[in-house]
């Protein structure tokens, strides 16, 4: 036996085509989503990220930012080769690439050597500084360090470095963004308070929201009341932006200026009220103006409730052109509802986003059916619980907090729904269920410019309606008999 | 040897381009990163860059960690395994699917590509979490009944709080009478993903080699093929092109690799090896307990493979020389028939190579068969060995950067001018702004596969698509 720890030799084996048919069959069974939801530590396919991915995409939203791991270089590796994937865009964000050595003497040298790199390199107007698992275990002390960084003169005076702590062994991507955004928004925001000034601007926070499309749908509008916007931070530009021969390593985000003028705004509106939790809370005793936060305008109820809002806090009348917009997401709903009446739906994603897809099933007619979120909170399950109750659609819904796509996967076999709403990563459940995937959520790796397409707003609507139900149009020209295939559908 | 030119470019204008890059450091980073860049030395043969130091802090550097090699590349693979990737959420996560190691099999049945993970919260960290990898395990083995074994794989938090997977893996392994692999390939480790290959080599050696043993005897064409990860289907055009040259391949290393057959790789005659960067260190671990020799591939493009045929043929006695030279006069016509077809719309055009393990020398080769040039070349994580190979195979003076930033890329995307950028999915879009087309080689952009006779016409079908694609003519704006 020359194996070093002496371990038994056994025979090569193939397993028996038996075997593999007999478990095949065994994990779509009932007793098998007994055994996998008794599951204590084994996570399997959770359709969740850590925190600086969140940090990540916010800290890209300002004009002149660049993002700054202060970590492993292999975490800021993986941040933005997901942005990459999803957007199709680049993603410039560097680290500053701590090894062992940082573990045992801390990151302050790496730290400041990285600043004063990217500096010199990429000419940022901001670095946002969070954090990847090692410097949050060996406790860096990112306060002290910029701090030293600034009395050594690395950081030009006047050069913003917000800095957020992002564990990864706590909370998910949406934590991050929002103790990121968080960090922007006081460090911008510091000493531009002005008593009496109003800027007449509205500030939306959009949350996590990986979807060009629906920030280019906000200020659209916006645009439709008249009502001047500041975007809170504003990623269209950023990972929508032209291929033209030039390479702009910051094609757009929100105006420094704007941002920190957002402190003296008319009012500042709360897009998906889970997503930017703490960002909202400190605002509410910092920022001049009315405080709002809704759901995401997810389906027609939440975009009205959106809309009455705009109109509410600029105190401008609904423009007829977002009324006729509206009617026309009508028309398209009335027009197709029959394609998805009593279809039963499993979601999963984000909570605001969940939220939103529930309450745009339920006016649609069909049944969100599996409702899981992996990283949710009581409040969460509370307020879905909610909508399921408020509609005969809803009765049957049933939530699974904390719970991960191999859960999810031991429904649909055991209690089958008629197609799923997600992101890339539900491909492979959805195949064994041989049921489409919507792809909402984040991220997409598998499609194109899907991000180019918003899902909120009436013309949200229109375009979720019309995927929706064309590909259950489309299965029945797939799978239909000759006697079936028809002209009409 | 032959030296060979580019047209327009001199050791002085390369090294021009070269001082244009640093100028833009301070002077501690223009130190650091100097040794790394240079004209290379055709002639020399040896490596012209330093190579496997520590990346420069706050530069956009497209390398990985070690746990990146472990999961990624070594263990990640291997098909009939439940990976775990131990501690936070995010790292299993982000490796989940993102490497295009296709695998054979039902997923969750008898194939595991999926995303494992401890899912560490706060409460692990602070109380450390041995007690649920135990969990865990058992949990695996119970839902997953046909996993051949499992590999532990240490993210950065479990190194730093002092767990001891090592000994979890051993007392559960023995419970539950599978193999338990403990890797500690924490990201901190090292200075790119290739200590990750390194430790991920070594746990191979320590838990996985030799426990199992082939039920038929040895063969006298029996090899191992080593360092084929299976992107796009790349084995599954090798592995069969091997067996048609007369060889019976035990095991695939570790590209839609079978755990069983990889431990009882020390029973074969040969190991052929495709990526050397990556398990160069089995193999001499192999070589040396075991007495197998192990011989470099290259299985990109027809010039290359028909070498690297011929080389190993003559390790072998003359009915596997005879299958070989039939194989090259099967497959020779009809890649000349595509080079035909191709060539008159390639023929001078530049690529630069930016990669990781053999492809910025191997792939080389296809693209001169395409009438390509290579003007310049470099990788993520290269050691010396590499960079001493790549040299004979990159053109003289032409650029060679070694853990590039990607504003050193973008700079001599300027000045060498290529037609082509080959490189990955962080580099793509920012050259694809500047107009400049492009293919990611990591994961053949979502092609493949590229290896040996199967991928070559992929391999010019994508090349030409890319370069001569009519949307790089819009790129220009009329107004």
């Amino acid at each position: 036996m020359a194996n070093n720890l002496g371990l038994a030799v056994k025979p090569v084996t193939e397993t028996p085509a038996a075997e593999i048919e007999r478990v095949a069959a065994w994990i779509n069974t009932e007793e098998y989503k007994d055994l996998n939801f008794k599951r204590e530590a084994l996570v399997v396919m959770p359709p969740h990220a850590c925190q600086p991915l969140g940090a990540e995409l916010v800290a890209h939203a300002f004009e002149g930012s660049l993002p700054f791991v202060h970590g492993s270089q292999g975490c800021a590796s993986y941040y933005r080769s997901t942005l990459n994937r999803h957007f199709r865009e680049p993603a410039p964000a560097v680290s500053d690439a701590m090894t062992e050595d940082g573990a045992v003497f801390g990151g302050q040298n790496n730290l400041h050597e990285g600043l004063e790199n990217a500096i010199a390199l990429y000419k940022p107007k901001m670095i946002p500084v969070f954090t990847s698992c090692m410097p949050e275990i060996i406790g860096d002390d990112l306060t002290a360090f910029i701090k030293n960084a600034r009395n050594k003169g690395i950081v030009p005076e006047g050069m913003p470095v917000p800095y957020a702590n992002t564990p990864s062994f706590n909370g998910s991507h949406v934590h991050g963004y929002d103790a990121m955004l968080l960090s922007i928004l006081q460090t911008l925001t510091e000493g531009k308070k002005m008593e009496g000034r109003c800027t007449g601007k509205i500030n939306l926070i959009p949350g996590f929201d990986a979807n060009t499309g629906n920030f280019r749908e906000y200020k659209r509008i916006f645009a439709e009341f008249g009502a001047p916007l500041t975007i809170l931070g504003d990623i269209s530009d950023v990972f929508d932006s032209p291929c033209d021969g030039t390479y702009r390593t910051y094609p757009g985000g929100t105006p420094l200026a704007d941002a920190g003028d957002s402190v003296n705004g008319k009012a500042t509106l709360s897009i998906g009220p889970f997503s930017a939790a703490k960002t909202f809370a400190w605002l509410k005793d910092n920022y001049a103006g009315r405080h709002v936060a809704i759901p995401m305008p997810l389906g027609i109820a939440k975009t009205d409730e959106f809309i009455k809002k705009i109109a509410e806090l600029t105190g401008k009348p609904v423009p007829d052109s977002i009324k006729e917009e509206r009617g026309r997401a009508v028309d398209a709903m009335t027009d197709s509802h029959q394609y998805i009446h009593g279809k039963k739906f499993a979601l999963y994603g984000d909570p605001d986003q969940l939220i939103g897809y529930v309450s745009f099933l339920l006016e649609m007619g069909a049944v969100p059916y599996h409702i899981l979120c992996s990283k949710g909170s009581k409040k969460v399950e509370k307020e879905i619980q909610a909508l399921l109750d408020s509609s005969p659609y809803g009765a049957k819904g049933k939530i699974y907090m904390g719970k991960d796509l191999w859960h999810l996967r031991s429904l649909l076999m055991t209690d089958p729904v008629d197609a799923i709403i997600g992101d890339t990563h539900g491909k492979f459940i959805a195949r064994d269920a041989n049921i489409p995937l919507f792809r909402y959520g984040f991220p997409v790796f598998d499609r194109v410019n899907r991000h180019r397409y918003p899902i909120i707003g009436y013309q949200g609507v229109i375009n979720m309606v019309t995927e929706i139900c064309n590909k259950f149009i489309e299965i029945v020209d797939e799978t239909c008999d000759d006697r079936h295939f028809e002209m009409m559908r | 040897m032959s030296i060979t030119t580019v047209e327009g470019i001199t050791k002085e204008s390369t090294q021009a381009a070269i001082d244009e890059v640093l100028d833009m450091y301070p002077e501690k980073g223009k130190k650091k990163r100097a040794p790394h860049l240079a004209p290379n030395d055709q002639a020399s043969g040896k490596a012209c860059v330093k190579s496997n130091k520590k990346t420069v802090p706050g530069v956009m550097s497209a390398r990985g960690c070690a746990y990146a090699g472990a999961k990624g590349v070594v263990w990640g693979p291997i098909r009939d395994m439940v990976h775990v990737s131990h501690g936070p959420v995010g790292c299993g996560w982000y490796s989940w699917g993102t490497r295009r190691n296709l695998m054979t099999g039902q997923l969750g049945v008898d194939q595991f590509g999926m995303q494992f993970t401890s899912d560490f919260q706060e409460k692990d960290i602070v109380y450390g979490g041995d007690k649920k990898l135990k969990t865990l395990l058992s949990e695996a083995k119970e839902l997953f009944p046909l996993a051949k074994g499992i590999s532990v794989l240490s993210e950065c938090p479990v190194g730093l709080i002092g767990d001891d997977i090592n000994a979890v893996a051993k007392a559960t392994a023995k419970e539950l009478d599978i193999p338990i692999i403990p890797c500690n390939c924490e990201g901190f480790r090292g200075v790119s993903q290739s200590l990750g290959h390194h430790i991920s080599n070594d746990t191979i050696r320590d838990y996985i080699i030799e426990t199992r043993e082939f039920s038929e005897p040895i063969g006298p064409y029996d090899i191992a093929l080593i360092g084929e990860y299976n992107i796009g289907g790349d084995a599954w055009s090798t592995k069969p092109l091997l067996e048609e040259c007369g060889f019976n391949v035990k095991a695939v290393w570790t590209g839609d690799g079978e755990m069983e057959k990889i431990a009882a790789t020390h029973q074969v005659r040969l190991n052929v090896i495709h990526c050397y960067r990556s398990m160069n260190y089995m193999c001499k671990v192999m070589e040396e307990k075991y007495g197998i020799p192990w011989i470099e591939l290259n299985f990109f493009g027809p010039t290359k493979i028909k070498e690297s045929l011929r080389k190993l043929a003559e390790l072998f006695d003359d009915s596997i020389k005879e299958k070989v030279e039939a194989v090259i006069a099967k497959y020779d016509p009809v890649c000349q028939a595509i080079i035909d077809e191709v060539k008159p719309r390639l023929d001078g055009k530049k690529v630069m190579i930016y990669v990781g393990g053999l492809r910025p020398r191997h792939t080389i080769g296809a693209y001169e068969d395409l009438g390509m040039v290579c003007v310049g070349s470099g990788y993520e994580f290269a050691h010396s060995d590499d960079y001493d190979r790549t040299t004979p195979e990159m053109p003289d003076a032409t650029v060679v950067f070694d853990d590039a930033s990607e504003i050193e890329l973008e700079h001599f995307a300027h000045t060498m001018k290529p037609d082509l950028v080959a490189s990955g999915i962080k580099e793509k879009y920012m050259f694809q702004k500047m107009g400049l087309p492009f293919r990611q080689m990591h994961s053949w952009d979502y092609s493949g596969p590229y290896h040996g006779y199967k991928g070559f016409p992929i391999f010019a079908r994508d090349i030409d698509m890319a370069i001569n694609s009519p949307t790089w003519n819009l790129v220009k704006s009329p107004f």
